[in-house]
């Protein structure tokens, strides 16, 4: 049982054969506090969460306001401030915290505010669920497959208990080594804690905004001369799934998330109807940065290790707790290709989403407001059970 | 195909948990069940996980390969039936060449001549991950970096055929005058990796390599200029150009497959741990070998016709 639709709970009981390594459901999930709410991946999984019956209350924190449109959850503007997120866990009674913030991709922010998030961002989410008293049980951590590098020496596959083979050569990678770490710390002090981390390989899809799905964007794809490095993806859809899989199921520990297959930069050019074009120095690629940019391609620095050497890692441990993925790279690759033709044509068609207090508070609190069949009476159930 | 080498000593410590909670891996992974949870094949790609490329791997066997093979080497393949038809087995051979041809002939000794015939992995040295053109040519044939966690996966996960050359670098560096005196096995990291995988190991003998390509001196200051891991010189390198690295003389290949070890009957994964037993099958391999090259050259009349 993968991806959970309806309720959880029913009929998902591990049983014998395969399913007896398969990770025990937790019902337990009811009260979920999502950071980094108005990223990408925290407005996606707060929308796939409010379908579950189960889950009574969905918090929202960031920094900035949601992107996406959200039914039932509930927005919090707050920066990283371990008090007040602290207040916050403790006032909803948050038994589980996805925390989706870290930034993976050293174009999207300077490297200050990069370290602001993910390090004292990170340790600020982590005080505000430590302590005795704390009504936290269960913490995942959305990592990414930048925890392992990407150098000459490595393995084909990483397995998770793999190590780097070289320390961090770029500012990304080691904040996101700093940051497991912390995670990891959080771990051992609370034991009591069922702590999740799963490492994310390169994401594309038609929606999220990647180093990838820029540099697949464009007319030619740049390679390095003489390279033609093995590369991993997971579909924006999967990334959600299997966040969802973690909040659903108890699963302490390190888990690598990538679609089946590996595949040469080579054949996802070809699947994506592209020309390759071997313009990268195999050595001084660095120095080229500058140039390039000012011709409006900034390729970030973690990514140039991927365009040389590439990187696999093992999937095997997170299928094994029973997730599926939907999609294997080959296909991810196939679809994200079909979205960037139908792209320039689409384009525009959908109004944007913004952000409107008034109006999200009216939608959710009115009782003017007539509610679509069906969602009805989950709300309205909640509602009793939060004495509203 | 270029060098190779064998040290696999190192394996990576498992057991290590690096995130998350604590005692959170299982510690038992049943082997079966993780190899049903190997990606399955999409029968539409053309190459595999490992970047195996079966258009490009076809294109070389039928035109080069084919001709080196057949025409050139006109290569004589003994005891193919020691090559198991299923599950992982560890192929150990000796080395020598300066491009060495012999892991080329000996995938497709296995082609040509077994009944089941399987792909070969090859066991390549990291350094040509790390230079431009082989690291892109290499993979498609069948390399793989001789990274112990590769090899276990090949062997145990996937159960295939990979061939490593414990010499490695050290057999294809050495002089024409040092023809079929095989170099130190190293730490027997072949063994350890064999038994932890459950796989055989079969021994491997090629005669005629090394009259191929005869190496008649090591130019250090080249090697450094070009940033390759050796420069031969050879009959025809670098005297006809980089292409001269393909000038192979017309020595008759011989290859002979010696009976497979059944790492399960020396005690299976736990006794790699006993570092005596494994360094003392690394010598024992390393000694058949030599006996048999041995044999195979006295019987030898001619290096070009055999």
């Amino acid at each position: 049982m993968a991806r959970l639709t309806g309720d959880p709970a029913a009929g998902a009981g591990p049983e014998g054969g395969l399913e007896a390594l398969g990770a025990p459901v937790d019902p337990g999930t009811r009260r979920v506090l999502i950071t980094g709410l108005s990223t990408y991946w925290g407005g996606r999984l707060a929308q796939a969460l409010e379908r579950f019956d189960q889950v009574e209350a969905i918090i929202g924190v960031d920094s900035s306001e949601p992107t996406r449109e959200l039914e039932r959850t509930e927005f919090v503007k707050v920066s990283n401030q371990h008090s007040l997120i602290e207040r916050i866990v403790r006032a909803a009674e948050i038994d589980t915290v996805v925390d989706t913030r870290l930034i993976v991709n050293s174009v999207l922010a300077s490297p200050r505010d990069v370290h602001e998030n993910n390090i004292i961002g990170t340790l600020n989410i982590l005080a505000a669920c430590t302590g005795a008293d704390s009504p936290v049980r269960k913490f995942i951590f959305k990592s990414s497959a930048h925890w392992y590098g990407s150098a000459r020496d490595d393995p084909a596959f990483f397995t998770e208990e793999m190590r780097r083979s070289q320390p961090p050569g770029t500012l990304l990678e080691r904040d996101i080594v700093e940051a497991e770490a912390a995670v990891d710390d959080f771990a051992h002090k609370n034991r009591d804690v069922a702590v999740t981390v799963i490492r994310f390989a390169n994401v594309l899809g038609p929606d999220v905004d990647t180093a990838f799905t820029r540099l697949f964007g464009l007319p030619v794809v740049p390679m390095m001369l003489g390279f033609d490095p093995r590369l991993q993806f997971i579909h924006e859809d999967d990334v959600v799934h299997a966040l969802e899989h973690a909040a659903f199921h108890l699963l302490p520990g390190t888990y690598n998330a990538a679609a089946d297959g590996v595949l040469a930069l080579s054949e996802v050019i070809g699947l994506l109807g592209k020309r390759p074009a071997p313009v990268l120095p195999p050595w001084g690629a660095g120095a080229l940065a500058g140039p390039l940019r000012r011709l409006g391609l900034r390729i970030p620095d973690e990514i140039l290790g991927l365009l040389r050497f590439g990187r696999g890692v093992d999937n095997r441990l997170l299928k094994a707790t029973g997730f599926e993925y939907g999609f294997t790279s080959r296909e991810t690759v196939i679809k994200f290709g079909e979205h960037l033709r139908l792209d320039p044509v689409i384009r525009g068609r959908e109004e944007a989403y913004t952000y409107e207090r008034e109006v999200e508070e009216f939608l959710r609190w009115s009782r003017h407001v007539r509610r679509r069949e069906g969602r009805d009476e989950g709300v309205g159930a909640d509602r009793e059970v939060l004495g509203i | 195909m270029a060098s190779e080498r064998t040290s696999l000593a190192h394996l990576p410590g498992r057991g290590e948990d690096q995130g998350g909670g604590g005692e959170s891996l299982p510690d038992v992974r049943p082997a079966q069940r993780m190899r049903d949870l190997l990606p399955a094949v999409e029968p539409d790609r053309r190459l595999d996980d490992w970047g195996r490329s079966e258009r490009i791997e076809t294109a070389f066997d039928k035109t080069l390969v084919e001709f080196f093979y057949r025409y050139w080497f006109r290569a004589e393949v003994a005891g193919i039936e020691n090559v198991p038809a299923e599950g992982g087995a560890l192929l150990v051979s000796n080395h020598s060449g300066a491009l060495p041809p012999d892991a080329a002939m000996i995938a497709k000794a296995i082609r040509e001549e077994h009944p089941a015939p399987r792909p070969l992995y090859l066991t390549v040295e990291h350094f040509f991950k790390g230079y431009p053109g082989f690291s892109m040519l290499l993979p498609k044939l069948g390399g793989v970096p001789a990274h112990p966690a590769n090899v276990h996966r090949l062997l145990f996960d996937e159960r295939r055929l990979v061939l490593v050359f414990p010499e490695g670098r050290k057999g294809t560096e050495k002089l024409y005058k040092d023809r079929y005196r095989l170099r130190r096995f190293g730490r027997g990291g072949f063994v350890d990796a064999a038994m932890r995988a459950e796989a055989k190991l079969v021994p491997v003998c090629v005669v005629g390599a090394e009259e191929a390509m005869p190496v008649f001196a090591q130019i250090e200051a080249l090697r450094k200029l070009t940033g390759l891991i050796y420069f031969p010189i050879t009959p025809t390198f670098p005297w006809l150009g980089p292409l001269g690295i393909l000038g192979y003389l017309p020595a008759k290949f011989k290859i002979r497959f010696l009976e497979p070890i059944d790492t399960v009957e020396l005690g299976g994964p736990e006794a790699r741990h006993d570092r005596a037993l494994v360094q003392v099958t690394a010598q024992e391999i390393r000694a058949r070998i030599q006996e048999n090259l041995d044999d195979m050259l006295a019987r030898r009349r001619s290096v070009w016709l055999g």
